[in-house]
């Protein structure tokens, strides 16, 4: 792979990740359990949105044949998205929504903490604005953690349910494949040993502080990176690029 | 050349254009305006087109989209044309931009400015903020919801009138 086409495929993996869990997060919209949640919801993913969109743009400038942010959201078929298989999950209960936000969160702070301080500016531009988003994203969903975990005998149960059930994706994102070592041994990426050590120390404190039991299951889940993904991830896309893809020409 | 020197002693200064633009409004916050909140940075000719340089309070806010189209509209009402208008992402937007002024005008709004410094690592799962009631003045106020009716904001009540009401959060 040519240089342009790891960053293509690594930015690929930035954006999507935040697409995806955007999308997913609206699917709120309208069903949240109380008012104040629903706002909250839709407003991370409205920042996750946000960000997909600086992430895409700067994708298709590196991918270089004139394809925009758009065209890479809304066409591109499932085997080629790069989004780890946590964000494409579905939402689940209110504790499995919650689960797979804090899973996230706590890894997609310390990554773009270090993104912040990348070599290439542009990458280090768009993390230094997202990364306090993500930091407030973080507060949030750790919070509702607790919250829901050393809460009422049900909400403590559903909420060990979740983080059981979305732990073997939990993995994939904390661990290193060839392009992850060849971003940062260009000085572009982060150092994903960093961020998991990050990401453990949130993942323990809120875990404790919740009166949840950390899982042992040591087994996960991984190809979301490679573009091996779950059924869940075709019915999303097919929702989200109906229209687009159904009215090519159509315009906002 | 000649006609394009003449051009450029026609077309207003900078300095001015800069407080045309300064009055331009946020559409979600309508008392504060794009030079209240810090979101103009730079007004610049290149040869006979104007460009203007904006930075997003949030990386998906809404709003942009608006101050865009409203900034194309205030300087084509003036006889600007043509203009672009670029978003810049680095250095990251902070409520530390936002004018004195600006804050006395958010609070006599019914919105609780920003208060401190933004958070940083220490406070992440601390305490929140207790601002001042913009109503009452009363310190003893408990938040309700990280995030209020847009992503700049966080919803809180005033134990004290038991009014609720947006602050806007430090970053």
């Amino acid at each position: 792979m040519t240089i342009n086409k790891q960053q293509y495929r690594y930015l690929l993996r930035l954006g999507d990740n935040a697409l995806v869990l955007g999308q997913r997060l609206c699917e709120w919209i309208g069903h949240a359990p109380v008012l104040e949640e629903e706002l909250a919801t839709a407003n991370v993913a409205l920042d996750l949105i946000g960000q997909a969109t600086a992430w895409l743009e700067l994708a298709a400038a590196r991918r270089g044949d004139g394809v925009d942010a758009d065209r890479l959201a809304f066409h591109r078929d499932v085997m080629d998205f790069q989004n780890v298989l946590l964000v494409e999950q579905p939402n689940g209960d209110y504790a499995h929504t919650i689960a797979r936000q804090f899973f996230f969160d706590a890894f997609h702070y310390p990554l773009l903490e270090q993104l912040a301080c990348s070599q290439d500016e542009q990458v280090a531009g768009i993390a230094a604005k997202a990364v306090k988003e993500a930091r407030y994203h973080l507060r949030r969903s750790g919070e509702w953690v607790i919250r829901l975990g050393d809460g009422t005998e049900e909400s403590h149960q559903r909420m060990q349910q979740a983080v059981d059930a979305l732990w073997m994706y939990t993995g994939e994102m904390l661990a290193a494949d060839e392009l992850d070592q060849a971003m940062l041994a260009q000085g572009l990426g982060a150092d994903l040993a960093q961020a998991a050590k990050a990401w453990q120390g949130y993942v323990d404190e809120v875990l404790a502080e919740a009166t949840l039991t950390r899982p042992s299951q040591k087994w996960m889940q991984q190809g979301g990176k490679q573009g091996r993904h779950s059924e869940h991830l075709g019915y999303l896309l097919a929702e989200m690029q109906f229209l687009p893809r159904a009215y090519p020409d159509a315009r906002w | 050349m000649r006609a394009g020197s003449q051009a450029s002693e026609r077309r207003p200064s900078v300095e001015l254009i800069r407080q045309w633009l300064e009055s331009v409004a946020d559409p979600e916050i309508p008392v504060l305006t794009i030079g209240d909140l810090g979101v103009l940075q730079d007004v610049r000719w290149e040869d006979d087109r104007l460009v203007v340089t904006i930075t997003p309070t949030y990386s998906g806010c809404p709003a942009m989209q608006t101050i865009r189209t409203d900034i194309v509209a205030t300087l084509r009402a003036r006889g600007v044309e043509p203009v672009q208008v670029l978003e810049r992402h680095a250095p990251a937007w902070t409520t530390d931009w936002m004018s004195d002024e600006g804050k006395r005008k958010l609070r006599e709004y019914g919105i609780a400015p920003p208060e401190g410094r933004p958070a940083s690592r220490a406070v992440l799962f601390g305490a929140p903020a207790q601002p001042a009631c913009p109503r009452c003045g009363s310190r003893e106020s408990e938040q309700l919801s990280e995030f209020g009716s847009t992503a700049c904001k966080a919803h809180y009540r005033c134990k004290s009138c038991l009014e609720p009401f947006d602050y806007f959060k430090c970053i």
